[in-house]
């Protein structure tokens, strides 16, 4: 068995060693390095460049303890954090040896004589590893009566990240992290001896995904936010517990808050999911609860046509009113919790009486609908399954771009094993190239596939007619694991509580009568719909053709649907459950706000099927969960849903269970014929991490390290526009155009991608689609 | 009286000394014909059983570093010559490459030959450009001769030898730091284990040996074992190059066996300067702790110079007469550890710019006695505590000063400055001062 093999081995015999610290015994891994066997006697040697998540580096020399061998004592102290423990091995740490008390002190003075000690300006003051362990190791007066080193205080290495020199402590846990997590070694360590510091390449800044991260692990205040630079005292703020809305990779966070008001957001601890990173957008896109366009009092639309503040009652009845005995649909949108998803579930089968309801706020199909409801709602797969994975398989999805922690684990398995990746992608992104991804025109240059490989299908293959087909053959004969991983965090949950039209919660089949049989008992109703619902577009298409009367409408940006989106809804009574203006409140005809994801409690599904739950971190907000105002809407209705809370619509979730029952078998569709181009390209597209999502809404400094958007296309049709990189082309379609700079790289010669959502690439609003045919000239 | 023995600079005056045909007339390149028909692993035992020490510095057997490179691993192996010889006062390599680069080619090839590596790499000091040159030409004329590149004469073994620049860092003369500066990184030391005879160069089993310590190969193989050691002492054998420099009437190299005392180079080299007296001398460049005239007679071997509690070092002898102040000399010196610190661990970086700070103040006449317990508490606190051994150098002058010259410092607070004349000390002629 090669290494790698036995590397993938789940079931590995782990040699445990005895070493004696301070006199205490402790057994731990072999392979444990000595400060982390300390940790477990609960004895803390200090340091600054170790990192449990980084490999060891010995730079900061502040760990230094004193270790004998089988007799045999080592000259000098040593590094704890670079030593792992060996049999027949006695350390003594600052608690019993003289030596290593000494070193460690004179370590933490040296690091003292250039630190600026501006402790009361500093950000990281009252909870810095510096601050801390200068109390505990250092000398209560500095001998060094010289000149300090100075630099310019702070410089920018990002629009996000400010970097003050003074306090560096040279430990290069950021580099390190850059380089060894994210695959981004745009920081690096510059000049030499005291002059050495952390700096970007002239002209490249720190335009990570993961930059933050590099702020939260520095062990003194030298990396701080823009966003939070000067804005709080760590000692004035109150921590909480929360789960990430931004994605469906799951971090867990911890938010920050201060007289009601989010300061920050970190990444919390989850070995299992996150480990302890996430991304920037986690980490810095929560501006969006606070901006000028948010709803806080209800509003209803006058006879002049225009949003008249109104009260809660008032507001709940004339919605009610508009919605009884209507027929009316649901579209829920990607972004809610658990909890409110069941809400609008069974508001729309107890009190609309319909099964039309969608979570889908994008582009979908009846495959997907097939596929969503027997298949990905029943897998098991795992962030461990990555992590001994043999092949990962990338269809339809961009992690670094749509589910950046799951992108970490890839690479950190790529990097750690060089595990093979494939990636249906018409192009190498950064994210490809990191992982060194073989991209494949077409799933049947899949080979190889075991029952070690994971294959992950994204939200975008409901864009390929027959893809989701084709994955269910692939898996069914190889055995592979599968997992979908939509972009956004609402979905798994969404399609658990059966916010979908073809499942009741629970993954019952609403065709299935034992099925409703089940849930109309649980919710104590006569009967529930017996048809099969409409879909998302099929909802709006009967708005507007009148088929339908009325829709009520969660957190939905009707361009992440299609450009026709909004006005089929013209014609309708529309409820609208919101955070903040959009263009469905433009046309609302009762808006209800609803809280935001910090300003309630609840849990999302993360793509394994994980519950996330979090806990209000705005104690006294006045905002309520959506299912909360969904339940006053239908006691208001006659027909009650009997959620007044989230802690109770969870007990009902949890009472209900999982469906046990006879799946449905999976439809399969047949792949499109490819349609003659001509002159045209065939257009791709995905969205960026960071674009004009509406959840990044006021973060400037965040906006300022989007990647910025260029249309790739290859050499050759380079040349045959006429192009050079960098020049403008000109991408038209029958319902609109829009112009970008070229970027040149390695594709086919009949495709075009550009960013679906970015500053000056909106495809479904500027060319009506998001797949199709377009016309490419120079501009 | 021992006798200089001169074997890597016995042709050093010759016109020619550093061409091929200069080399091949007194006998280049016959050491490479002898061991290419040798199995490699005698090559190595002939080198372990000689006994010869690495000249670098640290004296590790040369041999035993080839036989730890683990054979039959199916991996590429490499040689690395550490040729960037920067620590002051240190000036043997230089000269050596200088006179005569195809001994360390033939050493290069043997040294490949016998650990298995295809390719082989000198790491030069950039700044000296001339040596650069000469080593560039040595090697094409010895691609040329057929003594590089593919099928060494006709013994079917190949060998690449890449000549790399560094580029002005003292610490890439510290093995891994070198390996990273070679690799195309920042120079600074890597974590040991691994080691590079496991992981060095790209990762591969690496050898890295000082200049000197493979061009003294080709005469072990050509000579034999007894001839080698007939030379030097029980522990330290052989011959080797001695660098007197300072205040002295013939300074420069002085090929010897180990052991020779500095009494007797200095005595070979026609003393110290017109009317002066020794002070002190470093045994192996400035990192090595200071002598002073009490240890004329130490033999300068590995053990003799560690029991009197020095280093042999580079054995780069920098002599200073009694117009020298200790306190400046020092001074220099931890200015120069102070701006070659790589800045990679703390108590080097920070340390090394507290010390000079204090230093000068000291040489200034600032300060109180016990900023000169303060002044060795530091350097405690650096020695033994950093990530490489740079830091132990930079701290080693200032210990031994204090050793021996207490009172000189006390002298400059006295004083309230220096009480040395400065011209004094300088190297040209000073009659009648």
């Amino acid at each position: 068995m090669t290494p790698e093999q036995a590397l993938l081995e789940t079931e590995v015999a782990i040699e445990m060693i005895t070493v004696v610290i301070d006199g205490f015994e402790v057994t731990v891994p072999k392979g444990t390095l000595v400060i982390r066997a300390a940790e477990k006697l609960g004895i803390q040697i200090p340091r600054f460049c170790d990192h449990p998540l980084l490999k060891p580096a010995g730079a900061c020399r502040q760990c230094l303890v004193d270790i004998e061998i089988n007799g045999r004592a080592f000259p000098k102290p040593q590094a704890s954090c670079t030593i792992p423990v060996e049999n027949n091995m006695i350390v003594k740490t600052q608690l019993t040896s003289t030596v290593a008390e000494k070193a460690q002190e004179g370590i933490m003075e040296f690091l003292l004589i250039n630190h600026p000690l501006d402790c009361a300006v500093c950000d990281k003051g009252g909870e810095c590893p510096l601050q801390n362990q200068a109390m505990s190791t250092g000398r209560p007066e500095s001998r060094f009566e010289g000149v300090k080193r100075t630099f310019e205080k702070p410089i920018s290495i990002s629009s996000q990240v400010l970097l003050d020199r003074e306090r560096c402590v040279l430990c290069a846990r950021c580099t390190r992290f850059s380089e060894e997590i994210a695959g981004d070694p745009f920081i690096t360590l510059n000049e030499r001896g005291a002059l050495q510091q952390v700096g970007i390449y002239e002209k490249d800044p720190f335009e990570s995904y993961y930059s933050g991260n590099t702020v939260q692990i520095c062990p003194v205040g030298a990396l701080t936010g823009t966003s939070y630079r000067f804005r709080a005292r760590p000692f004035d703020l109150v921590s909480i517990d929360s789960a990430c809305e931004h994605c469906a990779s799951g971090c867990a966070m911890r938010t920050d808050i201060r007289r009601g008001k989010t300061l920050r957001r970190l990444a919390g601890d989850d070995p299992s999911v996150n480990e302890e990173w996430n991304c920037d957008k986690g980490r810095w896109a929560f501006k969006y609860l606070t901006n000028r366009e948010r709803v806080t009092t209800p509003m209803i639309r006058g006879a002049d046509g225009e949003l008249h503040e109104t009260s809660w009652p008032e507001a709940i009845a004339f919605a009610a009113a508009g919605l009884k005995d209507k027929r009316a649909g649901v579209l829920v949108g990607g972004r809610t919790t658990v909890e409110d998803a069941y809400g609008y579930s069974k508001f729309a089968r107890v009190a609309l009486g319909t099964n039309d309801i969608d979570f889908r706020a994008r582009p979908h199909s009846d495959e997907e609908t097939s596929f969503l409801s027997r298949v990905a709602l029943n897998l098991k797969t795992t962030y461990k399954d990555i992590d001994v994975a043999d092949q990962v398989v990338l269809l339809g999805f961009e992690p670094e771009e749509e589910s950046p922690i799951v992108f970490l684990r890839i690479y950190k398995q790529v990097s750690k094993r060089a595990l093979p990746v494939l990636s249906d992608a018409p192009f190498a992104s950064r994210g490809s190239e990191k992982l060194g991804a073989v991209l494949i025109s077409d799933l049947s240059k899949i080979a190889n596939l075991t029952t070690k490989s994971v294959v992950i299908v994204g939200e975008r293959l409901a864009e390929t007619r027959g893809a989701f087909s084709s994955v269910y053959e692939l898996i069914n004969k190889s055995g592979a694991k599968l997992a979908w991983i939509p972009r956004r965090s609402g979905e798994p949950g969404a399609l658990a509580a059966g916010a979908i039209p073809t499942l009741l919660p629970g993954g019952r089949p609403v065709t299935d009568p034992a099925a409703r049989v089940d849930v109309a008992a649980a919710w104590s109703v006569e009967s529930l719909p017996t048809s099969q619902g409409r879909s998302t577009s099929e909802i709006l298409l009967a708005l507007n053709v009148k088929n339908l009367d009325a829709v009520v409408i969660g957190g939905v940006d009707p361009l992440d649907i299609s450009s026709t989106a909004l006005t089929q809804l013209l014609n309708s009574f529309v409820v609208s459950l919101e955070i903040s203006h959009s263009a469905i409140t433009a046309v609302a005809d009762v808006v209800l706000p609803v809280a935001a994801v910090i300003e309630k409690s609840g849990s999302y599904l993360d793509w394994q099927g994980s519950p996330r739950v979090f806990e209000k971190a705005i104690a006294d907000s006045l905002s309520r969960s959506d299912v909360r105002i969904l339940s006053m809407l239908a006691d208001e209705m006659g027909s009650p849903i009997n959620l007044p809370t989230v802690s109770a619509t969870a007990r009902e979730i949890a009472s209900l269970g999982k469906w046990d029952g006879t799946p449905v078998a999976f439809e399969k569709s047949v792949s499109e014929k490819i349609t003659e181009l001509g002159e045209k390209l065939n257009l791709k597209s995905w969205r960026l991490l960071l674009d004009l999502g509406t959840l990044q809404g006021g973060e400037a400094n965040l906006a300022g390290t989007a990647r910025k958007a260029s249309a790739h296309i290859s050499k050759a049709r380079a040349e045959k526009i006429g192009v050079k990189s960098g020049e403008l082309i000109s991408i038209s379609s029958e319902l609109g155009s829009l112009e970008l700079p070229v970027e040149i790289c390695e594709m086919a010669d009949d495709l075009i991608w550009v960013p679906r959502n970015s500053i000056g690439s909106q495809v479904i609003a500027n060319l009506g689609f998001v797949n199709g045919q377009v016309k490419v000239i120079k501009a | 009286m021992t006798k200089l023995t001169p074997v890597l600079s016995a042709h050093w005056d010759e016109k020619d000394s550093f061409t091929i045909e200069g080399y091949k007339r007194v006998g280049g390149y016959k050491a490479v014909t002898k061991a290419l028909t040798m199995e490699p692993d005698a090559v190595i035992q002939m080198i372990k059983d000689s006994g010869l020490r690495g000249r670098g510095g640290a004296g590790f057997p040369t041999g035993s570093k080839w036989g730890f490179i683990p054979q039959g691993d199916n991996k590429e192996h490499y040689l690395v010559v550490n040729a960037d010889e920067s620590e002051p006062g240190t000036c043997k390599d230089m000269p050596l490459l200088m006179a005569n680069p195809h001994v360390l080619i033939e050493g290069i090839i043997i040294g490949s030959y016998a650990i298995r590596a295809n390719h082989a790499f000198i790491y030069l000091r950039g700044e000296v450009v001339h040596v650069f040159r000469r080593v560039q030409q040595a090697i094409e004329d010895a691609y040329k001769a057929g003594l590089l590149g593919k099928n060494i004469g006709g013994k079917g073994y190949d060998l690449e030898l890449t000549l790399h620049a560094g580029a002005g860092a003292y610490i890439c003369g510290e093995e891994t730091a070198l390996l990273d500066s070679l690799e195309g990184f920042r120079g600074q030391p890597r974590l040991r284990p691994p080691f590079p005879a496991i992981a060095g160069l790209y990762a591969k089993p690496t050898v890295v040996n000082n200049v000197e310590s493979i061009a003294s190969v080709p005469a072990i193989i050509n000579n034999g074992i007894e001839w080698f050691q007939e030379m030097g002492t029980e522990k330290s054998k052989g011959f080797t190059l001695y660098s007197l420099s300072g205040h002295v009437n013939n300074p420069g190299q002085f090929e010897a066996p180990l052991g020779i005392t500095l009494r007797e180079i200095l005595e070979l080299a026609g003393g110290i300067r017109e009317g002066h007296q020794l002070k002190f001398w470093t045994p192996g460049g400035s990192s090595t702790p200071l002598f002073t005239d009490q240890h004329l007679d130490i033999p300068l071997d590995y053990e003799g110079v560690s029991a009197a509690g020095s280093m042999l070092g580079t054995k780069a002898l920098q002599i200073f007469d009694e117009t020298t102040c200790v306190v400046r000399a020092v001074l220099r010196w931890s200015e120069f550890y102070k701006h070659e610190s790589c800045g990679k661990c703390t108590p080097c970086r920070e340390g090394t710019w507290w010390l000079v700070q204090m230093l000068h103040d000291l040489e200034a006449g600032k300060g109180t006695e016990a900023d000169l317990a303060k002044l060795l508490d530091l350097c405690d606190n650096i020695a033994g505590r950093s990530f490489c051994a740079l830091a132990d150098g930079a701290v080693a002058p200032i210990i031994s000063s204090l050793k021996y010259f207490r009172d000189e410092y006390l002298e400059h607070q006295r004083n309230g400055g220096c009480p040395f004349d400065r011209v004094a000390s300088t190297i040209f002629k000073t009659v009648g001062v």
